[in-house]
């Protein structure tokens, strides 16, 4: 079986300039209900790596330095 | 990859609302028992009130409302199928658990002279509570678990039950979401509080994940249940609700109806009673939506600039607060422009309904040593109030059979056939992605049992379930946070199947939409006034019976019996 690679937006999005993940912060990561968020070790700044979103916002209000956004999945906008 | 053994006395399955309530309340019984909360997502922040909620929707609160009073409600909300000692055990300590809630430092609206602010929603009495600053709910919940010393693992998903050979509860088994570490908990009791099954049908969106229900709840705990041999009861009593079309969450009448929202068609005019959700109003709901009145809205425009901005603030900073955020993406304010709604997916959820699983009045299961609260528990119209009432009978009746039961030993035989069944998408190469195959088995839930009922399509949506069971041996997971989806996969085939299993049962219309067959229009209560339950056979399939309703506590008149039934306003004739 091959697969094939589909392009998507995803709904949460991260400021990296905000972000402080690179100083060991993973609070979006840890409070996420969905386990959709990771922290990419390269760039030292957390993303959205699993477009599997309920829009219910603890990551964004639990970030301490306001970085991470969810705006609504775009098929639902 | 490791398997990591543990031992504890209560295992509550589950860290949202029933699950913390249950293991603190089980350690206030007895300080020394080894009593662990596993969660799949984070209990800081997981399960239906991960962002707090904006009322309760069943407060019993003596001086607005009596348990009796209470017990009638639900009993004709339901359409007459409760076992009403249950409901009645839910509405004797309804007052005492917000008393304690408030005391935990829960926020709830109180008037000028300290008394709860309780508002009218329901049909016949009084029991909503509005909680405008309820969004701390989980940061309560925490500092209990934290206070009473309960163990939490977070990202961990339970995926089957393990039995002694009298078929009691011995253990549990689940996988780590980050890791695929294959965990064997030997317990001697299991509380079951893994909230709906939210990811049942596909929302119209076609967005897997924006679904009513957290989506992290996808029927885990029926799913576990009916393996481990327990009896389920009412799952053709789905949950169907009217939400905010494309956002798919409430809009929310409980909320706006006593500032004076109401639920309107394209006129602006209302065409039911009450707003309360039930499936006789949800059915008036359906035929607005499709006849030539529709689409169906929540009409606010009408009311005050303050009064509006009170309703924001509540609605767009608890519950669902990202409601806001989609109302602005629209250009919708609620001062100049009605709410679209819609009727949402299936699911199964005692919360809202009936279907989940059997409890009597002390949370117990047909299985011993197993407990159920919340969502799953078969209380009908429960609500997040239910959960935690219920969490606390489970916590303290598991409390009390550790005190008489030792550890049993757990079966190998067991333990290996599901290491190797939960580890083998890991080793599946070129085969399913999770996310195709859920698209698939839920687009059917959607085409086959989505109201009204057909028996024909009922029947070839059982069919098909069937084939995606075969499909579920080739599922592939490319990582451990996969293999989670893949489990779950399993959990919704399993609901899909009993949700068909149980409407194809009851031959007969009852609770409005929620079990509309077209085939079967009327309610028939000479052969249908029983409990449907369901369960695995001897045989290893699914299987159905009927319970008898047992002999009501609390009497309804003829009057009382048809409330519900008298929903759509009815016009009188203009005349000339």
């Amino acid at each position: 079986m091959s697969y094939a690679l589909n392009r998507v937006t995803v709904p949460v999005t991260v400021d990296a300039e905000k972000c402080i993940a690179d100083k060991g912060c993973t609070v979006c990561v840890d409070v996420c209900p969905l386990d959709v968020l990771a922290i990419d070790l390269s760039k030292g700044t957390a993303y959205m790596k699993y477009d599997e979103c309920w829009y219910c916002m603890p990551c964004e209000k639990d970030c301490p330095t306001g970085a991470v956004n969810v705006d609504i999945p775009y098929l639902l906008r | 990859m490791n398997t990591i053994e543990i031992e504890v006395d209560v295992l509550v399955i589950g860290g949202g609302t029933a699950g913390p309530m249950a293991a603190v309340k089980a350690k206030e019984k007895n300080p020394n028992l080894r009593v662990m909360v596993l969660e799949k997502a984070n209990v800081k922040r997981s399960g239906a009130i991960s962002m707090g909620m904006d009322g309760l929707n069943n407060a019993v609160i003596p001086g607005h409302a009596t348990p009796e009073q209470y017990v009638k409600e639900i009993t004709v909300a339901n359409d007459g199928i409760v076992n009403q000692k249950t409901v009645m055990a839910y509405a004797e300590n309804s007052f005492a658990m917000i008393e304690e809630l408030d005391r935990w430092g829960v926020k709830f609206e109180k008037d000028e002279t300290g008394d709860y602010a309780v508002k009218k929603v329901h049909h016949i009495g009084t029991y909503v509570l509005p909680m405008p600053e309820g969004h701390n709910m989980k940061k309560v919940l925490y500092r209990q678990l934290k206070k009473r010393r309960v163990e939490v693992t977070n990202r961990l998903v339970a995926t089957r039950l393990l039995l002694d050979e009298n078929g009691a509860i011995a253990g549990a088994m689940a996988v780590d979401s980050r890791t695929a570490d294959f965990y064997v908990i030997r317990t001697k009791t299991v509380i079951l509080a893994t909230g709906a099954a939210g990811r049942l049908g596909l929302p119209a969106s076609g967005y897997l994940f924006g679904t009513y229900e957290n989506p992290t709840n996808a029927g885990d705990g029926y799913s576990l249940a009916y393996h481990a041999g327990a009896e389920l009861s009412g799952i053709e009593c789905f949950q169907i609700n009217p939400l905010i079309k494309d956002y798919n969450g409430p809009s929310c009448a409980y909320v706006t109806g006593p500032f004076g929202g109401y639920t309107a068609n394209a006129k602006g005019d209302r065409f039911i009673e009450c707003d309360y959700w039930s499936g006789q109003m949800m059915f008036e709901f359906y035929r607005e939506l499709e006849g030539g009145n529709g689409p169906v809205f929540l009409k606010m425009d009408h009311l005050a600039d303050e009064t509006i901005s009170q309703i924001e603030e509540i609605l767009h900073s608890n519950e669902r607060p990202s409601r806001g955020r989609f109302h602005e993406g629209r250009g919708l304010n609620y001062r100049d422009g009605m709410v679209e709604m819609h009727i949402s997916e299936i699911g199964l959820c005692s919360g809202h309904s009936a279907s989940g699983v059997w409890v009597n009045e002390r949370a117990e299961t047909t299985v011993p040593g197993l407990y159920a609260a919340g969502d799953l528990a078969c209380v009908p119209h429960n609500y997040m109030l239910g959960a935690f009432v219920y969490g606390k009978f489970a916590g303290e009746s598991a409390a009390e059979y550790c005190a008489t039961h030792s550890l049993v030993p757990v079966d190998e035989g067991q333990i290996e056939k599901e290491r190797a069944r939960v580890w083998g998408p890991l080793s599946v190469k070129d085969g399913l992605p999770p996310a195709q195959v859920e698209y698939k088995l839920r687009r059917m839930v959607n085409d086959y049992l989505q109201p009204p009922k057909i028996t024909r399509k009922m029947e070839i949506g059982l069919q098909r379930f069937g084939e995606i069971s075969e499909d579920l041996s080739r599922l592939s997971a490319a990582d451990p946070h996969e293999l989670m989806r893949a489990m779950e996969i399993h959990f919704i085939r399993d609901c899909a199947e009993m949700a068909a299993v149980a409407s194809l049962y009851r031959k007969e219309s009852r609770w409005g939409l929620y079990h509309y067959r077209a085939d079967y229009p009327d309610r028939d209560d000479k052969d249908w006034f029983v409990h449907v339950q369901l369960k695995k056979g001897e045989d290893g399939n699914m299987t159905c019976f009927t319970r008898p309703i047992a002999p009501y506590i609390v009497p309804l008149d003829e009057q009382e019996k048809t409330a519900y039934e008298k929903l759509r306003i009815v016009k009188e004739p203009a005349t000339i």
